[in-house]
């Protein structure tokens, strides 16, 4: 490509910034994680934590974590799409993304302490199940808040790239799929939706992958019900000080992350 | 919006927006109590707002987290689209895969640990903790999620296009600067917003990297909880709202005004 | 292109209007001085009007940051790179500092008010002598409960808790000592037992509490409590005080079987840089009448005996949160336990975690 004809030099000032970001902070990081994680809490090297993390609390916690984050991506996925679909449509729909990412510039725990407000006994919520007939419920601490607070932060991470792929989508391309007389379902099905896949791909990467090792909102909107990766590495960073464990317990999470992403870049687009 | 949209649609927008602003309102209903919790509304009152101007330690801190939200976003944008550049002309999968999943590292790593790591790489370097370590690590974690929104651009781009470019003997710069860069730049301006928004929300690593009495919005109300959030944050909260939602309007109508497209839209 | 250039240009021009005029408001206030202090604390953890009174009294500046957990704050110290001249951890932490030669040792001779201090509360096994700390709050752990939602039920015990009929209506705080150590309580254990079969069946104690546990939460417990959102809380007496302030159906026990007795106390660490100053301040901090309008403003109990007589007496002569003599006797103070074990209580904590769902 138009790069190969370039001199060495200026190739590699080019790169330099980002080579140097991924030396520095992520390199440098993961080599600090990785060493720590042969440590045990008395400061000797040891495989100790490894073995922990196969044992039936550790499991049982990386499945729980899986399954929240399975379920919280599937979810913004699901409301994500047809909103950002809707989205394009509109008429200034740049406006209306932008209206889309401000509320995630209000502070998060700020957010959560007004969901812990409206999600209360006495809350907002419930006074309006109680107006529906319906009678007050318990909401806080439940999987339901904590699955709803969750998709509502991760939702504009989702939009965001699913929009930008649905908006470069060539309008004349659905035309053509309409001529041909494809119903909207396997224009959707057939045309839209392989075209955004790109989007989509990256809109659950930069969702799955950070749900995995949500920790605050376990402890506000979950009260500890729903116990991930994340809430682990943090106690045992801040708390126990056992960084060998949460050292640990971060490697494998690198381990899932690589895969993750190597399973989604394999299957490459056929267009 | 459009007429093109049927009512359901109109519905489902509507829902999403009033979901999504819900807890805002919240905060800033709130903001005009009187009695002094998020709790039971006691009556209106302007009394946050004027113990809110008299802070000028909170001013500071406000514009501490602005300063290094724009900052950062900044040049994590710049590295990053050299970044993005850099993935998307490597030629070999393994090594775009690799860059890949080094670039994504940091989105995945939970924020204590990103914290943490960087707590002693800076102890390590000898920089003292303050606003540069604060930048630098906000720079450092905004850097791939610009990756990610400007790579798939990248893809999305023809290489023919970039070829004919070179036949009609453009220099590399101009191809960068006449053919990529306005090509990818709805791309740049989502990894901008993004950066921004990541840099708003950090809490977890400005806590760990932080010191010396620089302070942000997020660690002020962290450390402000213990006692259970004092409503002026909440008529904070609200002020900024409306100021960014005016800058947002301001800015997209200026843009429209000066028919250049928007946010950078490519018109098809 | 043109355009992104120009938008990056806004974005550096504002940015550079923005540091500008932080740096000047920095400045006149005087944070950029050389005549600063700087105090680590817990948030909110000070009356902000006598750090005025102090500023106005020495003319030094105090910058006043703050930490939400004593293991946080020890990262922050033990890394360098700061440079705090006061910080206020817990006992526990005072003893492992001290270990790890984080802290300057005390110029008592720049403390004369040390002597209003109660001497029940100096010369504690975590710091022999006072030689590194001076007590700056003391309370206990205890139970919350809302006289009101329980139909005018009293709570006494820690195994009160265990009542079937307060299924889903028990707040706990995020902590593995205080969790862990109602179940050592309960069961007649000290509250810093290494003994495995103990903890253990502590754990399995706290285990069938688990109907009755609505919630593990942090400091969010106060307003939770204040609100009614549950009827029960295990929580440190002074959110206890402050809550019951806001919610007059609340009542606040130490359990009968005992409990926890903490301290909170000033300390130097090593990094400081203005040592003078920092004397100056924990002498301030000292005075009666300062620790009496500090007390009142922060809820915990204050070990300045003297300060005593500047409050009222019905703070003074509360015996939830000044307890007689015969209850201080079953309170213990946390002992540091050293990482194993500590590790042990965490680890049985998070199992007890994981049991709740």
């Amino acid at each position: 490509m138009w790069i190969q004809m370039e001199n060495k030099l200026t190739k590699n000032l080019y790169l330099f910034p980002y080579l140097l970001w991924i030396a520095l902070f992520v390199i440098a990081p993961i080599l600090l994680v990785l060493y720590y994680s042969f440590f045990d809490i008395e400061g000797n090297l040891s495989l100790i934590n490894y073995q922990k993390f196969f044992t039936p609390v550790y499991l049982k916690m990386t499945f729980s974590s899986f399954w929240y984050a399975f379920l919280i991506t599937a979810i913004s996925l699901l409301i994500a799409y047809p909103t950002a679909y809707l989205l394009t449509k509109t008429k200034h729909k740049q406006l209306w993304l932008l209206l889309i990412i401000v509320p995630s510039w209000i502070n998060l725990l700020l957010k959560a302490y007004a969901f812990i407000g409206i999600f209360g006994t006495y809350g907002a919520a419930n006074s309006f199940l109680n107006l529906m007939g319906i009678g007050s419920q318990q909401i806080l601490f439940t999987d339901f808040s904590f699955i709803f607070v969750s998709v509502y932060i991760f939702i504009p991470f989702m939009i965001l790239p699913i929009f930008n792929s649905l908006n470069e989508l060539n309008p004349t391309l659905l035309d053509a799929a309409n001529d041909l007389g494809a119903s909207k379902w396997t224009t959707f099905r057939r045309v839209i939706f392989p075209l955004t896949i790109d989007g989509v791909k990256s809109g659950c990467q930069v969702v799955f992958i950070p749900a995995l090792s949500l920790f605050m909102l376990t402890r506000l909107i979950a009260g500890n019900r729903v116990i991930t990766l994340g809430t682990s590495i943090e106690q045992h960073f801040l708390v126990t000080q056992d960084w060998g464990m949460g050292s640990t317990i971060a490697v494998f999470l690198i381990i899932i992350m690589v895969v993750i992403m190597v399973v989604t870049n394999t299957r490459k687009r056929g267009v | 919006m459009d007429k093109k949209m049927t009512p359901l649609s109109k519905l489902f927008l509507l829902v999403i927006f009033f979901i999504l602003y819900a807890p805002i309102f919240f905060l800033v209903i709130f903001s005009f109590n009187s009695g002094e919790t998020m709790y039971d509304f006691k009556g209106f009152s302007l009394e946050w707002y004027r113990e809110l101007f008299q802070d000028t330690r909170l001013l500071i801190i406000v514009l501490n987290t602005v300063v290094v939200a724009l900052l950062s976003a900044l040049i994590s944008t710049i590295i990053g689209v050299l970044g993005a550049l850099a993935i998307h002309q490597a030629k070999k999968r393994q090594t775009k895969n690799t860059l890949l999943s080094l670039n994504n590292i940091l989105i995945v790593s939970p924020d204590v640990i990103i914290g943490a790591s960087f707590l002693i790489l800076f102890t390590m370097a000898g920089i003292k903790l303050g606003f540069y370590s604060v930048l630098l690590s906000h720079i450092a974690f905004s850097i791939p999620i610009v990756v990610l929104m400007v790579l798939p651009k990248l893809m999305e781009m023809s290489p023919t296009l970039i070829d004919a470019a070179r036949d009609l003997g453009a220099s590399r710069w101009n191809v960068l600067t006449k053919v990529i860069i306005p090509f990818i730049i709805p791309g740049i301006f989502a990894g901008f917003f993004m950066a921004l928004t990541y840099s708003f929300d950090d809490f977890a690593v400005t806590f760990f990297v932080t010191g010396n009495g620089f302070s942000t919005l997020s660690v002020e109300i962290y450390s402000l909880a213990r006692r259970g959030i004092s409503l002026n944050i909440n008529a904070l909260s609200a002020l900024l709202f409306l100021f960014t939602m005016l800058l947002v309007v301001i800015y997209y109508f200026i843009t429209q005004r000066n028919k250049v497209n928007g946010m950078g839209v490519r018109k098809h | 292109m043109n355009k992104l250039v120009r938008f990056f240009l806004i974005i550096a021009l504002a940015s550079a209007v923005l540091l500008f005029t932080i740096s000047s408001l920095n400045t006149s206030q005087g944070y950029s001085g050389g005549n600063t202090l700087t105090i680590y604390n817990w948030g909110d953890y000070i009356d902000e009007d006598l750090i005025k009174q102090f500023e106005k009294e020495t003319g030094i500046k105090v910058i006043y940051e703050t930490f939400d957990s004593n293991e946080a704050m020890l990262t922050k110290i033990q890394q360098g790179g700061t440079t705090y001249d006061i910080a206020v951890p817990s006992e526990y932490m005072i003893d492992k500092m001290r270990h790890e030669n984080l802290l300057l040792p005390l110029d008592q001779t720049k403390l004369p008010n040390l002597k209003y201090i109660d001497k029940r509360f100096m010369d504690l096994s975590f710091d022999p002598g006072n030689k590194y700390s001076i007590p700056y709050f003391w309370g206990t752990v205890g139970i919350v409960y809302n006289k009101k939602m329980l139909n005018g039920k009293n709570l006494t015990s820690w195994n009160d808790l265990w009542d079937p009929e307060l299924q889903n209506e028990i707040l706990l705080l995020d902590g593995a000592r205080e969790v862990m150590g109602m179940g050592l309580n309960s069961l007649g254990y000290s509250l810093n037992d290494t003994k495995q079969a103990h903890l253990i069946a502590a754990k399995e104690k706290l285990d069938t509490l688990t109907p009755n546990v609505k919630a593990i939460v942090g400091d969010e417990i106060k307003m939770l409590l204040a609100n009614e959102e549950a009827s029960v809380g295990l929580v440190w007496s002074g959110d206890a005080s402050e809550i019951m302030s806001e919610n007059e159906d609340l009542d606040y026990v130490v359990p009968k079987e005992g409990s926890n007795l903490w301290f909170d106390n000033m300390v130097i660490p090593k990094t400081a840089k203005h040592i003078e100053a920092a004397h100056k301040f924990i002498n301030f901090m000292l005075d009666p009448k300062v620790a009496a309008q500090n007390t009142e403003y922060v809820g915990y109990s204050t070990p300045n005996k003297q300060a005593l007589k500047y409050m009222p007496k019905e703070i003074v002569n509360d015996e939830r949160f000044y307890p007689s003599p015969a209850l201080t006797k079953k309170l213990e103070v946390y002992d540091n336990l050293g990482k194993k074990n500590l590790a042990y209580y965490n680890e049985l904590f998070l199992q007890f975690k994981m049991h709740t769902k």
